[in-house]
């Protein structure tokens, strides 16, 4: 830190990096049938972004029927029902007719949401077409029983490959100490004996409980007129079922007490996890405890974790700590792989690390190098269509202002280092909190 | 596959090693070439106020030697290890308080570093480029830690991914002379021998203004980048370009097949043949043949083979089809197949190669052709959407000895192949004696339980 050129340099940063960037204009209103609906209109390039999301996410599983939320959205588009004058379409007919203009289709799934994004050419031909496509694939899935039992057993193998490896081992044995039996807790894809007995009929039923109209998020960025994205917008969801009055999710319990769990592996790493309960997306804490985080292990090589585990004792390729905001309190998760027979002192620099900031909370230079990164570079975060289409999806889907991007920065510049200090304090507490040590087996 | 210096950004660029043939449209590209032989390639972008900078330099595993592979890899690692004006681990704070991110990427071909950044903020990493490209300081003590993360890196990403050793002791297999033989992240050995002088020859040998091109993308004028290089960069010494060895494979004679037994539920198989890759963009329509039998064979979820494997006999849980045109060293076209029985591995390479032979024998439909074109189009317009996918692009074709705006050529040369030549490519090159497989044969793995379980 002695040298003249990188004094100079961060002087000259803390002078410069007020960069104004120009806000993401965001329209949204209900289509006919109360679906929410958020538009961009985007010139620069012949191109459109669409998603459309539910609240079918993996907690809407139960036990019994773990896995249903991720079979539905995956054999969601191998094959529609006839309905009307509208023909089924089998699933190659789909697959090839996404292909046939160019267009990809890609799933998203988590705990809170399941839906699909596309991206098409925004010329009249390929739009219609992907669009129409994209309608029949949300609004009339078939699941064909041949369909639905290639598929089952497609998700066991990679379920069985999975639980071979250690940081599957690792994740499900973490997700059981944090989220106890909230649903937050089951496995994305399911319980293999669970997804044996998963019938058609069952995916059917969940369809119509879950991809309801009125609970749906369409998300349209690209080159097209406001007029071209409402027509998208009754497209997609004028044939969506109505859907029934979804259950909340409940609020996720602290940890009372330290846990841990170890798990004897043979692979050439130990993966370790720590970490519990964390934040919600609409928390009040949300930006203090971001900022904080990237701080502390997400900002990459600049991170309290990375330059201690990393950097200065050479432990690990990877690092991290990271919210996982939702609907409810998704965990605050620390995770490393190392050699295993390093894994007691990687864990004990990170327990180390964790709890001074805790304790001390992020320095002066440190809360100003954070905020001068994210608010200097808040136009990476919207530098493309795909980007803000994430970010439509988001607002639309927790119910953010539509200014949110333009509160974005602002909300980071207001925070005071006590705010941070005080957040962490309050909701991370290192003395309960989850440990999985999955390794040790020597070779 | 591309080593890089933080796990995030393998699979952004393996996603953008897919787009190889998409096009740049807009603005045309800006080429100089400074006095020490630095090239610049500049693609401005206005549709948002940023710039991705990227300093590619003409040397990766391909470039390596038995004992040190891995070498470049490490450097890679180093090259943030601390200059005498910027110490060690200063080079990403300083980007990051501009409002940056930066990393690194080290693949067969080449390493590259990149900032993406307010374009306010060009001449600043253009200054800590130039720093690093001459006053590297390699010092013992940040090199013992650092080849610990890279071995900690091999063991995350290789050692313990089944798919990852196949690949591996494949391409060990495929090729016997030429150095894509080995690794990027190199053999565990070779890390745990690699020495700091190692990385000092390295980086000594390849780092330098006439090995290095600086590709710049975003809102910026092409004239004022090229002040700006040649302000922070034009001060570098320029000297001859290091000889290269030509290095070729020399023809297979037979069959060659591996197995590898590691901790997995299914087996995998790997089936490559050696193939032309693209040197000549106007005339080399075998590349672009083979690219669209490629496309025809994995490039959607009902292609041949995931619709003949996964969908129709059920012998695989997927099934797909690679071949990289891009390249400085040699081509492969490879059919990889995970399939869906314990026993079922030679289903599954049969499965395979039944559905290239059908392609000879019975050629393509008009209807596979012009859905190949109609993605090679959307592709050449969605690629366009990312800044740091335009700039990885123009940097590839450079690198491997392409023109970097003839991307628009290849999508036209794509749209010209015909049935017939696909056909012809399929019969030519897929013989039994030019062929390699690899079968990953799965083992159980330990693991058991200790501790709280609710």
């Amino acid at each position: 830190m002695s040298s003249v050129l990188v004094r100079a340099m961060l002087v000259w940063l803390a002078l410069s990096v007020q960069a104004a960037v120009a806000g993401v204009a965001i329209e949204s209103w209900e289509s006919s049938r109360g679906a929410r609906v958020l538009f961009v209109e985007s010139r620069a390039l012949p191109m459109l972004d669409v998603s459309i999301e539910f609240p079918a996410g993996s907690a809407r599983d139960s036990a019994a029927a773990s896995g249903i939320a991720n079979l539905a959205l995956r054999a969601m588009r191998m094959g529609s029902a006839a309905s009307g004058g509208v023909p089924a379409l089998s699933e190659d007919e789909i697959s090839l007719g996404l292909a046939d203009v160019g267009a990809q289709l890609t799933p998203s799934f988590d705990v809170d949401r399941a839906g699909y994004a596309l991206r098409t050419l925004s010329g009249e031909r390929e739009r219609v077409r992907a669009i129409d496509l994209l309608a029949a694939i949300v609004q009339r899935p078939a699941f064909l029983p041949e369909v639905v039992a290639r598929e089952k057993a497609r998700v066991i193998a990679a379920l069985r490959e999975a639980q071979i490896k250690p940081d599957t081992a690792a994740s499900r044995a973490y997700a059981r100490l944090v989220y106890g039996d909230h649903p937050y807790g089951l496995r994305a894809s399911g319980e293999i004996d669970a997804l044996e007995r998963i019938e058609p009929a069952q995916l059917l039923d969940f369809h119509h409980r879950h991809y309801g109209v009125a609970a749906a998020v369409v998300s349209i960025i690209g080159d097209i007129s406001r007029e071209q994205a409402r027509e998208i917008a009754e497209r997609l969801t004028s044939g969506l079922p109505a859907g029934v009055e979804l259950p909340p999710i409940s609020s996720v319990p602290s940890l009372q007490q330290a846990v841990q769990r170890a798990i004897r592996h043979d692979a050439a790493q130990a993966h370790v996890l720590l970490g519990a309960p964390g934040m919600r997306r609409a928390d009040p804490d949300y930006f203090a405890l971001w900022v904080g985080n990237y701080i502390l292990g997400g900002g990459g090589f600049n991170s309290r974790l990375t330059v201690q585990v990393r950097e200065k004792r050479g432990l690990t390729y990877s690092v991290y700590s990271a919210f996982a905001p939702y609907q409810r309190e998704g965990a605050f998760t620390i995770g490393l792989q190392t050699r295993r027979d390093q894994a007691d002192e990687a864990l004990r620099v990170v327990r180390e690390t964790l709890s001074d900031f805790v304790r001390d909370g992020p320095t002066e230079s440190e809360l100003a190098g954070a905020k001068q990164h994210i608010i200097g570079g808040f136009a990476l975060r919207i530098d493309s269509n795909r980007k803000i289409l994430d970010y439509l999806a988001t607002i639309g889907f927790y119910r953010l202002p539509l200014d949110y991007l333009d509160q974005f920065p602002q909300r980071v510049a207001a925070l005071t280092l006590e705010e941070v200090r005080d957040a962490f304090r309050r909701r991370v507490d290192p003395s309960r909190m989850a440990t999985v040590v999955v390794g040790g087996i020597a070779p | 596959m591309p080593e890089c210096r933080s796990a995030a950004r393998a699979s952004l660029a393996a996603a953008l090693m897919l787009f190889c043939f998409a096009p740049l449209a807009g603005d045309r590209m800006a080429s100089r070439t400074l006095e020490n032989g630095m090239q610049v390639l500049v693609q401005e972008d206005r549709r948002a106020p940023v710039v991705v900078s990227m300093v590619w330099y003409r040397a990766g595993s391909m470039d390596e030697q038995t004992g040190t592979t891995g070498v470049a890899h490490v450097l890679e690692h180093m090259m943030f290890k601390g200059t005498r004006e910027v110490p060690p681990g200063e080079f990403s704070k300083i980007v990051a308080r501009a409002g940056g991110r930066d990393n690194a990427f080290t693949n067969r071909d080449y390493t590259a570093y990149f900032q993406q950044l307010h374009k306010s903020q060009l001449s600043l990493v253009f200054r800590l480029e130039a720093d690093r490209m001459r006053n590297l300081l390699l010092g013992e003590e940040e090199f013992a830690k650092e080849i610990r993360v890279v071995m900690e890196e091999r063991r995350l990403r290789t050692d313990d991914q089944p798919g990852s050793l196949l690949y591996e002791t494949f391409m060990a297999a495929a090729f016997k002379a030429h150095p894509y033989r080995t690794p990027v992240i190199g053999w565990m050995p070779d890390l745990q021998n690699m020495t700091v002088a190692d990385a000092k020859a390295w980086y000594e040998r390849w780092y330098a203004p006439e090995n290095a091109t600086l590709v710049v993308v975003g809102d910026l004028d092409a004239q004022a980048v090229f002040d700006e290089a040649a302000r922070w960069f034009g001060p570098i010494p320029g000297r001859a370009a290091v000889p290269r060895k030509v290095v070729e494979e020399p023809p297979q004679r037979g069959e060659r097949r591996v197995t590898l037994r590691a901790a997995a539920d299914l087996p995998q198989v790997l089936v490559g043949w050696h193939v032309p890759v693209l040197r000549d963009v106007e005339q080399d329509w075998e590349s672009y043949a083979l690219w669209v039998l490629s496309s025809i064979l994995g490039g959607n979820d009902a292609a041949r083979l995931p619709r003949a494997l996964v969908r129709e006999q059920r012998v695989a849980v997927s099934a797909g089809a690679n071949y990289d045109a891009v390249n400085r060293g040699p081509g492969l076209f490879v059919l990889s197949a995970t399939a869906a029985r314990r026993d079922g591995a030679a289903a599954g390479e049969g499965a395979l190669r039944a559905a290239l032979q059908r392609g000879a024998q019975h050629g393509i439909r008009p209807e596979e052709l012009a859905r190949t074109r109609a993605q090679a189009i959307a592709s050449q317009v969605f690629q366009q959407d990312s800044m740091l996918g335009r700039a990885m692009q123009i940097g590839t074709l450079n690198n491997a000895g392409l023109p970097p705006d003839s991307v628009e050529i290849q999508v036209r040369k794509l749209q010209e192949v015909t049935a017939e030549q696909v056909q012809a490519v399929a019969r030519k090159f897929f013989g039994v004696d030019t062929m390699t497989v690899a079968v990953l044969e799965p083992l159980p793995s330990l693991s058991q339980g200790t501790g709280a379980d609710e």
